[in-house]
């Protein structure tokens, strides 16, 4: 009865590409190959540059008694990898690193959306509360790190307690944020569809402020990364943070740019898993944003 | 003459087709007509009349099914009606805006009624009333002559602007409705699949709303709305976003699907054709704080093709009568918004 019916074929397939399209498939090979082949060379240029300045010794540019080399921080990691790290095996280290900053991540996150989530769908409360939280996140959190380790004690779990507060209020902010944020309209048509007020939340609230905790979960892995090396910086048994501690205190910018180099590591092999989760999630979300970069 | 023969049995066939209302309000209209029209056949057939054409005379006179079920619509208690209603807001300066004022308004049960008027005029706060979003702050807001206390299982709400859930494909955003009523989920999919064809949207069943078109986009809403079967049928602009060729076809679909489930509809637009082409009735209402200012009958033939109804005769006389009484409204808004520009 549809004036305009539409065929059951996808509209986004089209016909077979043309030459032109081909020409501009080509084109943009050709720019990746450029643009990678440019960044390796940016690195090459940084890293040859310190190795040679440092090459003469206290005499030179660059003293590595102070700031290292790229020589002597590949040669640390390979003791690291064959010897063990003076607090023992280097995947020790990495492991209990990881595993403060996941749990720290994962209970950061879960209190986060349940609070942010209540303060926003319930006003008293946000009303209630506001000016405590507003306190409590203008402090410099990681002082906190102290009382952990007095209270808690050496072990993880205040390394954990650490991770799980700097996490907490950056997923706190957005999931309050996202779920006052929910379209009226959305939220008024699917009252007139039949929606109780727990329908709503589930419905519309929920997955309207999905896109908002997910942008959120970015950066707050990188926070529960640095909660777990703070708190092992300031007193730990394991880790990569008590690592750079006592690389610092033996004198050795080699072995603190090679921690550097691990937690880098880490932290961006964390970053693609997001991203993995968030196109995961939210694959309703138009994809524009990563079209650009190939533009 | 006892039962009712071929004659009208046709006619009532024809009434009960065009009357606007369930299936039990049906059979006692039905039966009551019955009784007149083999009443009023009887009579002719003692005046010495042959009996088929005693029939014929008794449904001439009691005029065209359309026409009669229109008249036993006006007669029962109104679908919607507003008594005497104003709407009065906050705003955050901490003053009264007052939306609309001492409105009245009733819409027959089976009616399509189109309300016109200046931008800014309350009539989308008047849909809001209706629908139960908003408590009135004077006044009475009546469904089927019940009190309105909250969103009514009744009424369908199409909004002006996309409110299909970005977050859903066009399956589960068709299927939201009965889904949030209890229906599971395969009957649900099922009845989203039919609302999906009549839409004309097969095919596009997993797209999820950023990957179609704006028209496309207002068909899933159109299905979203319809498939709870709403007997109140609440539009705010839909079409204004769309462009002239998609607003047309749009426009002769929502005839042809309303002409389906006579559902009682108001539509909110400042598109004075529009109003026209689609409505029984034109109510204009005056720019704010907005009261009603005139309603105007619109007895265009139906069914009606809304790109062909616009040369019809009578179709200019209804536009030349109530632009007369727009106009006025619509250069008060326009002074007024000239005023807060300058």
């Amino acid at each position: 009865m549809s004036v305009l019916s539409a065929s059951s074929r996808s509209p986004f397939v089209g016909p077979e590409p043309t030459s032109s399209d081909r020409a501009r498939a080509q084109a943009r090979t050709k720019r990746r190959v450029l643009v990678n082949g440019l960044r390796v060379g940016v690195a090459v240029l940084v890293l040859g540059l310190w190795e040679l300045g440092t090459s003469q010794g206290e005499a030179g540019l660059i003293d590595p008694f102070f700031y290292g080399r790229p020589s002597g921080i590949a040669s640390q990691l390979w003791t690291w990898i064959q010897n063990g790290t003076a607090q023992g095996p280097l995947w020790l280290q990495v492991a209990t690193t990881l595993e403060e900053a996941a749990l720290g991540f994962l209970i950061g996150v879960g209190l986060g959306i349940v609070f942010g989530a209540a303060l926003g769908r319930i006003r008293l409360l946000a009303d209630v509360f506001a000016p405590y939280i507003k306190a409590l996140n203008a402090m410099p959190r990681v002082v906190l790190g102290s009382i952990f380790i007095i209270t808690i004690g050496y072990g993880i779990w205040s390394k954990v307690a650490l991770a799980v507060v700097l996490v907490f209020f950056v997923v706190f902010f957005n999931a309050f944020q996202g779920v006052r944020e929910v379209d009226r309209v959305l939220l008024n048509n699917a009252r007139i569809l039949g929606a109780s007020e727990r329908q709503l939340t589930t419905h519309v609230i929920f997955p309207s402020a999905l896109s908002w905790i997910l942008a959120s979960l970015h950066t707050s892995f990188g926070f529960a990364l640095v909660g777990a090396v703070v708190g092992e910086y300031l007193g730990a048994i394991h880790g990569i943070g008590i690592v750079i501690a006592t690389a610092q205190s033996t004198f050795n910018p080699n072995g603190v740019f090679a921690a550097m180099l691990i937690l880098a590591l880490v932290a961006v092999t964390a970053e693609f898993a997001m991203t993995w989760l968030e196109n995961r999630l939210i694959k309703w979300r138009p994809n524009s944003f990563t079209d650009i970069q190939h533009i | 003459m006892t039962a009712t023969t071929q004659i009208l049995r046709d006619y009532l066939d024809r009434l009960e087709s065009e009357l606007p209302f369930g299936k039990k309000e049906k059979r006692e209209i039905l039966l009551e007509a019955e009784d007149h029209l083999i009443e009023d056949a009887q009579r002719d057939e003692a005046s010495g009349m042959d009996a088929d054409e005693a029939e014929r005379r008794a449904t001439r006179r009691f005029g065209e099914p359309q026409a009669l079920a229109r008249r036993f619509a006006e007669e029962r208690a109104p679908a919607i009606e507003l008594r005497g209603v104003t709407k009065r807001f906050l705003t955050p300066a901490g003053t009264a805006y007052t939306a609309l004022r001492d409105l009245d308004l009733s819409v027959h049960v089976g009616e399509f009624c189109a309300v016109v008027g200046p931008t800014g005029c309350g009539k989308s706060t008047t849909l809001a009333l209706i629908s139960g979003l908003e408590p009135p702050s004077e006044g009475e807001v009546l469904l089927d002559g019940e009190p309105v206390t909250g969103v009514s299982r009744a009424v369908g709400y199409v909004f002006q602007v996309d409110a299909v859930f970005p977050w859903k494909n066009v399956l589960d955003n068709v299927a939201t409705g009965p889904r949030l009523r209890g229906v599971d989920r395969a009957q649900a999919n099922r009845l989203a699949q039919d609302w999906i064809g009549r839409v004309g949207l097969t095919g596009f069943e997993r797209y999820y709303p950023h990957q179609l078109s704006g028209g496309m986009r207002k068909r899933a809403a159109l299905a979203q709305t319809l498939i709870n079967e709403p007997r109140i049928l609440l539009m705010d602009e839909p079409f204004s976003a769309l462009d002239v060729q998609t607003r047309t076809l749009m426009e002769n679909e929502l005839l042809q699907l309303w002409s389906a489930t006579k559902s009682s509809v108001v539509f909110v637009t400042h598109d004075l054709e529009e109003a026209i082409a689609l409505a029984d009735r034109v109510v204009v209402i005056t720019a704010g704080p907005g009261t009603v200012k005139g309603t105007y009958r619109v007895d265009l033939p139906r069914p009606r093709n809304v790109s062909e109804i616009r040369f019809h005769p009578e179709f200019a006389r209804i536009y030349q009568e109530i632009w007369n009484d727009l106009r006025d409204e619509v250069l008060v808004s326009y002074e007024r918004s000239k005023r807060v520009v300058s």
